[in-house]
């Protein structure tokens, strides 16, 4: 059953996600992305913004993009569940008829939204990589990889509203914030009665790192099978100390359990766009080049010259790391003293 | 789900053929059997697992079997072919319905192939069930049932009344590897049951290609090419040099 009018539909949403009145950063890509979309239609860009004491962020919200702000801000709400997200939302898409909602896909967002399209009843296409307007359809071109592969799709939503996207942090570029954009901010009530909510959040335990995430890091050095072993990675992780860059990797030494889940680049783990990637021992198949494939500069070694990771580095080094490596932290702790 | 090393697709729909590609269990679906098996093994009940796919997907049911679910069930039907993720998840909630007195309907987390995770949360908001995702451990008490959810850096415990939807991470257990002897039984005694639409008594434009809110106007495969890389040589300690020399000029060292 299709969306009855759809010419009714109209404008960009950008779910926003947050925490303790901090913006999720892929919320803020999204509005940027958002931004450049909405303007190839001619329309406005709205963010939802829902939670409690959270009003503080919504300028912020109009300086990376959005036109206005829609604003639930309840006790209620504080913590985020499923139910009450999704009522908010529904309740709003219901009024509005938006015609196109970004949401990012981070574990609340990929909570959120397949739950949000079956109440609206709508078409999701998760985790896509690339964003476009079909100007002369006026359709939002949603192109996600498949299957483990170097296999793309192009997804559309054609007769159902609002087309709705998730897309993973790191994917979509942070724009620069631009502190003269001026928008509307709209505040909504919340009637939501917590005998009416099923889940209940007993506990939240956030693990706190002392290091810098994949995402944000400069430098990033992936190690990749050719590693060897779990000792391999101690030499990787020496020369990314020497350079001040993290450490990540593939997704087979995390299969293996040579490195934790949360060093994954790729199509299964984070999305990242350093300023320079070096990758050892990486043969760098789509699985893993979706997810550093906009670094600035890409720096290989490997030992097979036919390694796909060379049919996009910038620089290559066809040879062993456990000769290379050794090499460049002596070169290094020599200019360092 | 089909094994990825066989697949085509049709230019005219855009859309993947599954037909005569194995069906195996989805391993993050396996988790999911073994966390039921073990709900079952503490509190009793009776498991029946379910799956919507083409002919062939009886194979990952009678895996399910030999794993020791007590039921399965196949929705199969040629309407359903192309169906993207909202028009299976009717299905499922249809073919629950169906089952009735279901408590607690387990899933993985995602499919191996596409990897959308939106089975779960879909056919919770069309049973109006609550949902509890990404589970590392649950815990069965009289009249709620809590969970650990896993989350990008930390986690939550959420607790729920029954019937609930749980879909599970994969580090929950480490599924059990059937017997010979349990996999021959599968095979020889026991039996898959199959629905057609006209069991779930389902609308039909809900389904297919042209049922499916989402549709894909072009499947391709992307080869990445950047531009031509320049290649370093020579020994090692050359090698090394001339890249931290490089590296130095670019002001990243």
């Amino acid at each position: 059953m299709s969306t009855g009018n759809i010419q009714e539909y109209n404008g960009l949403w950008v779910f926003v996600e947050q925490r303790d009145g901090t913006p999720a950063q892929v919320s803020l890509e999204l509005l940027g992305k958002g931004h450049d979309l909405a303007e190839k239609l001619g329309v406005d860009v709205t963010a939802i913004l829902i939670g409690h004491n959270v009003s503080e962020i919504a300028e912020e919200l109009i300086f990376y993009g959005a036109d206005r702000v829609i604003i639930a801000d309840d006790p209620i709400i504080k913590d985020y569940r499923t139910e009450t997200h999704t009522e908010i939302i529904a309740e709003q898409v219901f009024k509005e008829k938006p015609d196109i909602l970004l949401i990012g896909a981070t574990c609340l967002g990929r909570d959120l939204a397949p739950r949000v399209s079956a109440r609206l009843n709508t078409g999701c296409t998760a985790d896509c990589t690339e964003l476009d307007i079909d100007k002369e359809m006026r359709l939002v071109v949603a192109t996600k990889p498949f299957f483990g592969r170097d296999l793309m799709a192009d997804i559309i939503c054609p007769f159902h509203r609002p087309q709705m996207v998730t897309v993973r942090p790191g994917v979509m570029e942070l724009k620069n914030q631009d502190r003269k954009r001026q928008g509307e901010l709209i505040y909504i009530d919340v009637n939501l009665k917590e005998e009416n909510i099923k889940v209940k959040v007993l506990e939240t335990v956030r693990s706190v790192s002392d290091s810098i995430s994949l995402e944000e890091a400069d430098k990033v050095i992936a190690a990749g099978m050719g590693v060897g072993n779990k000792e391999g990675f101690e030499m990787v992780k020496e020369l990314a100390k020497l350079l001040g860059a993290q450490v990540g990797t593939t997704s087979l030494p995390v299969d293996e359990g040579w490195i934790s889940e949360d060093k994954k680049i790729g199509q299964t783990g984070k999305t990242i766009r350093p300023k320079l990637y070096i990758g050892c021992g990486v043969s760098g198949a789509i699985q893993h080049s979706a997810g550093m494939i906009n670094s600035e500069l890409i720096i290989a070694i490997n030992t097979n010259p036919k390694a796909d990771i060379f049919n996009y580095a910038d620089y290559g080094i066809i040879g062993d790391i456990n000769e290379i490596v050794p090499a460049l932290i002596k070169g290094l702790r020599a200019i360092k003293g | 789900m089909p094994e990825t090393s066989d697949i085509g697709w049709d230019p005219e729909t855009g859309s993947l053929i599954r037909e005569g590609v194995e069906g195996i269990l989805n391993p993050n679906d396996k988790n999911a059997l073994e966390a039921a098996l073990q709900i079952r093994e503490q509190h009793g009940g009776v498991i029946t697992a379910l799956s919507m796919g083409p002919p062939q997907a009886e194979d990952a049911l009678k895996e399910a079997l030999s794993m020791g679910v007590d039921k399965a069930i196949l929705l199969n039907d040629r309407i359903f072919a192309g169906s993207d993720t909202l028009s299976t998840s009717y299905a499922l909630s249809l073919a629950i319905k169906k089952i009735q007195n279901v408590d607690l309907i387990l899933c993985g987390k995602e499919s191996w192939d596409a990897m959308t995770a939106h089975v779960g949360p879909q056919v919770s908001e069309l049973l109006n069930l609550p949902q509890l995702t990404y589970a590392t451990e649950i815990t069965i008490h009289n009249n709620s049932v809590t969970i650990k959810q896993k989350l990008e850096d930390g986690f939550k415990i959420l607790a729920s009344s029954f019937p609930a939807l749980i879909t599970v991470e994969k580090e929950i257990n480490q599924p059990r590897i059937p017997s010979m002897e349990s996999i021959m039984n599968a095979y020889r005694d026991k039996e898959v049951q199959v629905w057609t639409n006209e069991d779930l008594g389902a609308d039909k434009t809900h389904f297919g290609l042209k049922g499916s809110p989402t549709q894909s106007r072009k499947v391709y495969i992307k080869k990445v090419h950047k531009g031509k890389v320049a290649i370093l040589e020579g020994k090692p300690d050359e090698i090394a040099k001339n890249l931290i020399q490089l590296l130095k000029q670019k002001g990243l060292c």
